[in-house]
């Protein structure tokens, strides 16, 4: 990174001018930019940063991200830079997965657990060259990812303020991409890193994202944080791109079927209760497990798990009725409770009410019929329904768009 | 299973390796030893530091070694003999008014009526709580949180033990396992000369002062072999060749000069070792009497283990603060007010407790005591085979000598070993005009002679923190690692150092698979 743009970054953010705990909470670099598209000041907290529940509506920037495009801030996602001869056998031992599976510019989903199986929490890891990753995750794990050094020939470095992202995700989102003038844009399939060119400096583009759309995140030095937002918003304006915050986010990653730490688990080092956790297997991220390479952290435990069984299933409900079954307990049809919803919305694009429930185990068997209880209130008054559901399998909403290569032109 | 893999590998011919490869191959195990040094012992040898002069170059006095072991591998019948039995403290006094410590008698030190009888009491509970941790140091420890039946039993059988004691004597031993010994000591004496000498037991060999926590706890321990001091003929060394040849003679392999460089692994199993040299040795059981960190860390890897255990075995606390002194003197030294015939005694330099705990103060800034404790003995006065005719060997366990020495052992040995001597000259005048040669071991040079890492005697502080299920660290107190295949058999497990043998026992019938074989014997 120039000097300049590390300047710069340090005068936005504001960490190194005064001691970090005056710093109560950083302004992300795109601040200037999402202050006044942020109609509702409705600021929320991702880690150390302000993160927008919502500009203008939620119900709109939803519906904006599943009929045009949105663009939502990233940059407040850990981000560490994984680089050395030993970098693929460091995160062969940290992850569950086989690592090496992942080729040069392609990215993977990944869990990691500690000794004991249990979900330290879920991300991504952007192979970025020879001996060089990018970790990416929720939570913070810079401490952990330091301990797991010891042995390891690696240097593991935090660049969560140092990478400035955005993704962009919708149907239109190629389109916008493309006409902000990255070229061959359309070649990337799912999965893939590109590079590009922006203002002289390097623009990394993953097609990746958390809505279960058609989408990209694109990665730059803070320092042009501003300058890719203006352009972005400029090239999508016939597409119909809008700013888009965490409540929409939370509609569309529940459709896609995609998990959240502190929703659908919690983070193992963040966890004092004994039982409170999960592991891969809980979770549904048995896939996720390979016991195929050799030592990894929670292997051992997860071996005995897979042969004792494990506690929960975490499940996804289509629940009768249009009443989200937020915080529901779930109950068997002789109403013995087994479990509870982890993220329910009404989904607009399956319309259907949806939830991701985590249930005692072994319910939880796809058709399973269970019955969910819901709380909802009309003007002041509290009513009460156990509403029917159904243990499904697949995604709640999964447009064929999100895999085709190239993207239709919208 | 191959002919190869029902091979079992033992890394360290150290006493408690040793001790386990006894049990294993008189058990019908086919067990090689492999001992890096060119001579059995680790630890527990005796060496020739000058021409014509021997010494015990680690542990010195023998207090501790686990009566099972020595009846049930025949240790005495086997050749083992002592040049004194039952030796006596003394405590060296500035002035000359000695005071000397024969059990439960005390003469000399200006010692009043109520200190001899305050003694009486002291050496009672103190032997009644030392035989609870004697019961447990026989035991594989149990694991909490598990559903096994031989774990619960075992946790039951240390709480009947300690409820054994009585109620008021139940009481009294929980209220001072965790404290330090200085208040204990002040609660029950008068006589400075008395506390400083008792309060030694607590910090031999510790990172401790007798004000810290824990110094009872290591007090209990070292007494726990319920005991007298002894000083086996030949040095210390003669403790492990008779092991060895009781070894040998059960069937065990014993190699010498063969170093063991890394821990082989074949998928989640141990497949042998890799020599040094380049020789593999292909085993399905390793079992490593080195100390855990150098085990797991230096030998296996990092990568091989999971990362929450190595970040517990490279936070296990065992750094040494102790150092040897070993003197060629050219006749017997005289202390001053001390009669020739207590020369032979185990004497000690700690005039008070203050004086000791001032001496532990620098060591916890990384410099060396300026006014150091010493625990001396002279064995060459019960055993003319260590110098020649009409000369005498010193050996004296010093401290504090912290490992990390701020200024840098390189530079500051020489001087340490100069206010050694001064610091004897102060008591023994004459001592410098006898000095023939001196060696100094520094924690350093205790890591590099004896391959432990950190050079801690007891391969990892003694602490309750770091005794029974929580030694070395959980997932490998019960001798097993988390590596299949791979056992801990040194003092670095439960029940710690000291030559004692007990985890080299309890590591062989952990690995024979028989539990609780504490039972037979309590």
């Amino acid at each position: 990174m120039s000097q300049v743009s590390r300047d710069k970054l340090v005068q936005m953010i504001d960490y190194s001018t005064k001691k970090h705990y005056h710093t109560k909470v950083f302004k992300s670099p795109f601040y200037s930019r999402q202050e006044p598209l942020n109609h509702l000041k409705e600021w929320g907290r991702w880690a150390d940063y302000l993160s927008p529940h919502a500009y203008t509506c939620s119900a709109m920037e939803y519906f904006a991200c599943r009929n045009a495009c949105t663009v939502f801030d990233l940059t407040p996602m850990s981000k560490y830079h994984i680089r050395g001869k030993d970098a693929l056998p460091y995160l062969n031992r940290l992850v569950t997965r086989d690592v090496s599976k992942i080729k040069i510019n392609r990215v993977g989903y990944t869990v990691w657990c500690d000794d004991s199986g249990q979900v330290v929490d879920d991300g991504t890891i952007f192979h970025m060259g020879e001996d060089e990753y990018r970790l990416c995750s929720q939570e913070r794990h810079l401490d952990w990812l330091l301990t797991n050094t010891a042995g390891f020939d690696v240097l593991v470095t935090d660049q969560t303020h140092e990478v400035a992202a955005l993704a962009l995700q919708g149907p239109t989102s190629c389109a916008t991409l493309k006409n902000m003038g990255l070229d061959g844009i359309e070649n990337m399939k799912p999965f893939d890193i590109g590079h590009f060119t922006f203002e002289d400096i390097q623009l990394m583009v993953s097609r990746t994202g958390f809505t279960g759309d058609l989408g990209y995140e694109l990665w730059i030095d803070p320092g042009h944080a501003e300058a890719l937002w203006d352009r972005l918003f400029q090239a999508g304006r016939l597409h119909g791109i809008q700013a888009m915050g965490d409540e929409a986010l939370q509609m569309l990653r529940v459709e896609a079927g995609f998990i959240q730490a502190r929703h659908e688990f919690m983070p193992a080092h963040a966890t004092v209760r004994t039982g409170h956790t999960r592991s891969p297997f809980e979770l549904g991220l048995g896939w996720l497990v390979d016991f195929n390479k050799p030592v990894f952290n929670g292997r051992r435990a997860l071996q005995a798990q897979k042969k004792h069984g494990h506690r929960f299933n975490l499940v996804k409900l289509d629940i009768d009725g249009n009443k989200s079954a937020r915080d529901s307990y779930v109950f068997t049809s002789n109403k013995k409770q087994i479990g509870t919803v982890t993220s329910a919305f009404w989904s607009p694009s399956a319309k259907a009410s949806i939830a991701m429930a985590t249930l005692e185990a072994p319910h939880g068997e796809p058709g399973e019929e269970v019955l969910v209880e819901i709380y909802y209130q009309k003007e002041l008054r509290w009513s009460r329904v156990m509403a029917k559901a159904r243990v499904v399998t697949g995604v709640f909403y999964d447009p064929p768009r999100k895999r085709l290569t190239p993207p239709a032109d919208f | 299973m191959t002919e190869k893999t029902v091979h079992t590998v033992i890394i360290g011919a150290g006493h408690n390796g040793l001790v386990c490869a006894a049990y294993l191959a008189r058990a019908g195990k086919k067990v090689t030893v492999l001992e890096a040094a060119g001579q059995v012992g680790g630890a527990a040898i005796t060496r020739e530091f000058a021409p014509g002069f021997r010494v015990s170059a680690g542990a010195h006095l023998l207090f501790m070694l686990d009566k099972h072991v020595r009846r049930e591998l025949s240790v005495d019948s086997a050749g083992l003999s002592f040049s004194q039995n039952d030796m006596n403290t003394t405590a060296l006094a500035g002035d000359g008014n000695h005071l000397v410590i024969a059990g439960d008698s005390l003469q000399g030190g200006n010692i009043s009526d109520k200190d001899q009888l305050a003694m009486m009491e002291y050496r009672r509970f103190m032997r009644r709580f030392a035989a609870v941790l004697n019961r447990l140091n026989n035991r594989i420890p149990p694991r909490l949180g598990t559903k096994y039946r031989s774990d619960w039993v075992s946790l039951a059988k240390m709480a009947l033990d300690i409820r054994r004691l009585g109620r008021d004597d139940m009481r009294e031993f929980l209220r001072i396992g965790g404290i330090n010994i200085y208040d204990v000591l002040q609660e029950n004496f008068d006589n400075d000369l008395l506390k400083g000498a008792l309060s030694m037991d607590g910090v031999l060999g510790t990172n401790l002062g007798p004000r810290s926590n824990n110094s009872v706890f290591c007090a209990l321990h070292r007494h726990s072999g319920l005991q007298g001091t002894a000083l086996p003929k030949g040095g210390m060394g003669a403790v492990s060749d008779t092991l060895a040849e009781i070894a040998r003679n059960q069937g065990a392999a014993i190699r010498t000069s063969a170093c063991v460089k890394r821990i082989l692994m074949d998928g989640d199993h141990v497949a042998g070792v890799e020599l040094v040299d380049g020789e593999q040795i292909a085993a399905g059981t390793v079992i490593s009497s080195a100390d855990p960190r150098t085990t797991f860390l230096g030998l296996l890897g990092a990568r091989n283990l999971e990362a929450g255990f190595v970040h517990r075995v490279q936070n296990i606390r065992m750094r040494g603060n102790a150092a040897k002194l070993h003197l060629a003197l050219d006749g017997a030294p005289e202390f001053m007010g001390l009669n020739q015939s207590r020369l032979g005694d185990r004497l000690l330099i700690a005039p008070d407790m203050e004086y000791v705990e001032r001496a532990f103060n620098q060591s916890k800034y990384g410099e060396y005591s300026i006014k150091p404790v010493a625990e001396i003995c002279i064995p060459s006065i019960h055993d003319n085979s260590l110098a020649p005719p009409g000369k005498h060997v010193l050996s004296a366990v010093v401290q504090y000598a912290p490992y990390q020495l701020k200024a840098g052992w390189a530079e500051k040995k020489a001087e340490f070993t100069d206010e050694l001597i001064e610091l004897l000259a102060t008591y023994a005048p004459g001592i410098r005009s006898q000095l023939i040669h001196k060696e100094l071991l520094t924690p350093p040079d205790i890591e590099s002679e004896f391959r432990i890492n950190g050079g801690h005697w007891h391969h990892g502080e003694l602490a309750l923190d770091q005794f029974l299920m929580l030694r070395p660290v959980p997932k490998a107190a019960q001798y097993a690692s988390p590596v299949d295949g791979l056992f801990l058999c040194g003092a670095g497990s439960h029940p710690g150092g000291g030559v004692m043998g007990s985890a080299g026992r309890n590591a062989a019938h952990a690995v024979l698979g028989m539990k609780n074989m504490g039972d037979r014997n309590s």
